[in-house]
């Protein structure tokens, strides 16, 4: 497969995840926002959105463009700003053109709902930022999202690039989780197991509707809300397609597929990181502080995705690619 | 030619529908109207989702528009189909033949059969090309035969299109989105399938590799993402199952052309490209351009990599060779020409442009090197002042214009916003050329969309048809 192509593909199902995601972090911070005051005093419905937008690494950006925190002006900027690179209408519209660029590596159907989201986005967008708009927008946005994955899943070959798109949604969605657990933690809030008050059980929840993972966490637990339980949840799970052990995993699984040697080194990072998903416990991230847990992980994931791009997608150069050394690897494609 | 009313492709002179066409009426009377207009909405709507759109030179960036589709098809009999058939393989092979010739010995030539000058001295002719051999001696692999039908039923081919030909992407979406809304009518009659087309462009293209190699790595190449034909680069890498190229995924190596992929480098044996000669290699052509590979050229001539269409090629489909094609396959193939040339004056001749100059207002006159619609007069509609533009650039560079009577296009059934229409068509099928030539029975049919247009190019607003050659 092109270089290009892999790129291409793993960015395209990267927007695609990540108009999914910021979805479902404005899901969360709205009910969280729209919580009772009395449920969480002192604070104003705009500290929800200053976590939001930090969550997303957009405060900066947010407040530079727009100026102070406006509920209305934060739902635009995240959701339909032209500015914002992230936005969801910036994710939709990016993952329709890398999806045109790369139709030929797509199926038809897979481009026809690229194309129809951002066809339909205009309709489906109007009136998202008023307060009664907004829930009936992310639907859609979740809809549509999982449109395009099921298409996927139901009609794209097993090739190289479907494994180049699995690589950029787990990468995504396991920065995105996070980025969730972030906004409970960033306070310097640790999980206790036994918290009892109504502000704590409420925001939790929140957090699993905005995950749809209200029913798995039921099953799991068969209890109450618990916050160490919702962190174990989200970091340790091995059914949850969220958590980050099985995004992890499913990096290692794929990058084994991927690479050509078998001890390369981005196989070895992958792996590393997964250990430790796999083998780790809540008591040991409760040791060692969940918010140093997170940054540590944050930064390994990032170390990762540059070998990625590295190791794949960096065009061989003529001079590089075709030194004495790459000269072996030139011979053996030669039939 | 021009004193006969238009030939209608559904109705006789006496205005009785043509047998072939009678299923198609028929099915017209059956059917209401409301329902045909829901279905050529629908049609638009699902050409816009599948995203079958071209853009428009002049347009902003971004503008992309549908070629409009009309659902009333192009019917032609079996009988007709046969003579076409045959005429189209008899003149691309003389075409090859031809650019062979003059990339080697020249008999041509020699022979005066045609001026040596308008072939060497044609802004088209690539003398780099001189002496190098290619597989099959083909040079025109996919070739665009434009035909026309003029006042009583006879066909000419009105130009052929030997560079990078576009628009088979539209004869095949044209095919699937007819079956989708009317598939009932593919049952009245029994309709020659195009569908094929693809898997017989990449046998095509495995006939020609280098070193007679036998699966060769066949890849498209394209300028890119922008160009006004990418979907139709994208179809057709994807529906052969070979990468879609750009030219900065490619590099050259001691002769020898490579992609640049996720495992290394990996070989490319034949390139479909779909690149203008002028851009395809900044080391021997256009030294600006950053769409094409440099040393693609010297890897051709080294025999290490096959192009389709071969570089050159321009030489042989430029309007000032068109009218010598038919004198072309008498001499290589000792053959009667099958297909009608459209009688053409050439204006570097005293007594044609004499004759031209005095009759513009009845004539279509056309740029030698123009292509798409642009840069031409068609006399009987174009205003006093056109016409005296033309007459003074003619006066002026009389070599670069060729002139022509006005064929009276025929006309097909149209659906229009008054009803349906008669409106004036053409006809493009695609000949391939590798080991062996061939044609899908069928083609892209362009329709003039105004009432009276002639010009049925698509940057100039003209729509399409499903084309059914049927069979017999």
């Amino acid at each position: 497969m092109l270089c290009r192509t892999a790129s291409d593909l793993y960015w395209l199902s990267r927007y695609v995840e990540r108009a999914e995601n910021t979805a479902r972090l404005i899901d969360l911070t709205q009910r969280i926002s729209l919580l009772p005051e009395r449920l969480d005093p002192g604070k104003s419905s705009t500290t929800a959105w200053r976590r939001g937008l930090d969550a997303l690494g957009q405060l900066e950006p947010y407040e530079q463009t727009c100026g102070e925190i406006q509920v209305e002006r934060v739902l635009r900027w995240l959701m339909l700003d032209a500015d914002n690179p992230s936005s969801i209408r910036n994710c939709l519209f990016q993952g329709r053109e890398l999806g045109r660029a790369q139709r030929g590596a797509i199926t038809a159907e897979m481009y026809q709902e690229l194309n129809t989201s951002w066809l339909d986005l205009e309709e489906a967008s109007e009136g998202a930022a008023s307060s009664d708009g907004v829930s009936p927008f992310l639907e859609w946005v979740k809809t549509r999202s999982a449109a395009f994955r099921g298409v996927t899943i139901g009609t794209m070959g097993r090739d190289e690039g479907y494994h180049f798109m699995v690589l950029g949604t787990s990468v995504e969605r396991a920065d995105n989780t996070v980025r969730l657990l972030d906004i409970k933690y960033a306070q310097g809030e640790e999980p206790e197991s036994g918290s009892r008050d109504f502000i704590q059980y409420y925001q939790w929840s929140a957090m699993l509707q905005a995950m749809s993972a209200f029913e798995t966490y039921r099953k799991t637990y068969r209890d109450a809300v618990h916050p160490l339980h919702v962190s174990e949840m989200m970091i340790f799970q091995q059914d949850m397609p969220h958590s980050l052990a099985v995004c992890t995993q499913t990096l290692h699984r794929i990058l084994e597929l991927l690479a050509e040697e078998p001890r390369s080194e981005v196989v070895r990072q992958a792996g590393a990181l997964a250990a430790r998903l796999r083998y780790g416990c809540m008591a040991e991230v409760q040791e060692q502080g969940i918010k140093v847990f997170l940054d540590d992980f944050m930064q390994r994931l990032e170390a990762l995705t540059w070998t990625i791009v590295e190791t794949f997608m960096t065009s061989t150069d003529i001079g590089a690619g075709l030194g004495s050394e790459a000269g072996r690897n030139v011979g053996a494609m030669v039939s | 030619m021009s004193s006969h009313p238009p030939y209608d492709e559904m109705y006789d002179a006496e205005g009785h529908i043509r047998a072939h066409y009678a299923p198609f009426a028929a099915w017209m009377d059956d059917t209401q109207d409301a329902r045909i207009a829901q279905k050529r909405r629908q049609a638009e709507i699902s050409f816009h989702r599948v995203g079958i759109t071209f853009a428009v030179y002049g347009e902003e960036s971004g503008g992309e528009r549908l070629i409009p589709f009309d659902i009333a098809p192009r019917i032609i009999p079996a009988g007709e189909w046969k003579v076409l058939e045959a005429g189209l393989i008899q003149r691309v092979r003389a075409l090859n033949m031809f650019l062979h010739d003059i990339y080697h010995g020249r008999r041509i030539l020699e022979f005066g059969v045609i001026p040596e000058s308008l072939v060497l001295r044609n802004s088209q002719y690539r003398p780099q090309m001189q002496g190098i051999d290619l597989p099959n001696e083909v040079y025109a692999h996919i070739a665009g035969i434009d035909i026309v039908r003029a006042g009583q039923g006879e066909y000419y081919v009105l130009e052929d299109n030997l560079r990078v030909p576009s628009g088979v992407s539209y004869m095949l979406e044209n095919r699937k989105m007819m079956m989708r809304l009317f598939p009932e009518l593919f049952a009245t009659q029994s309709v020659a399938p195009v569908e094929h087309y693809p898997a017989l462009l990449l046998e095509t293209l495995q006939s020609v590799g280098p070193e007679g190699l036998d699966e060769p790595v066949v890849a498209v190449l394209t300028p890119g993402s922008f160009n006004s034909a990418y979907f139709e680069h994208a179809f057709l890498a994807q529906q052969m199952g070979v990468e879609l190229v750009e030219g900065q995924d490619l590099f050259v190596r001691d002769d020898t052309v490579y992609m640049r992929t996720t495992r290394g480098p990996r070989r490319v044996h034949v390139i479909y490209r779909r690149i203008d000669d002028d851009f395809l290699d900044p080391q021997v052509f256009r030294p600006d351009s950053v769409l094409g590979v440099p040393g693609l050229f010297s890897a051709v001539a080294a025999g290490r990599v096959t192009l389709a269409n071969s570089f050159g090629t321009g030489v042989a489909d430029d309007k000032s060779i068109y009218p010598y094609v038919p004198e072309m396959i008498r001499f290589y193939l000792s053959e009667d020409p099958i297909l009608l040339n459209v009688p053409t004056y050439r204006l570097r001749h005293d007594d044609d442009r004499k004759y031209v100059l005095d009759h513009l207002e009845e004539l279509v006159v056309k740029e030698a090197q123009g292509a798409g619609g642009y840069g031409m007069l068609i006399g009987p509609t174009a205003s006093k002042a056109e016409i005296e533009t033309f007459r003074q650039q003619i006066l002026a560079e009389p070599e670069r214009y060729i002139a022509q009577p006005t064929l009276s296009l025929s006309t097909c059934p149209t659906f229009v916003d008054s009803g349906v229409a008669p409106r004036h068509v053409d006809l493009r099928p695609y000949v391939l050329s590798g080991s062996e030539t061939m044609v899908v029975p069928g083609g892209l049919t362009r329709v003039a969309l105004r009432e009276g247009s002639l010009v049925v190019n698509s940057s100039q607003g003209g729509g399409t048809k499903d084309t059914w050659v049927l069979e017999g």
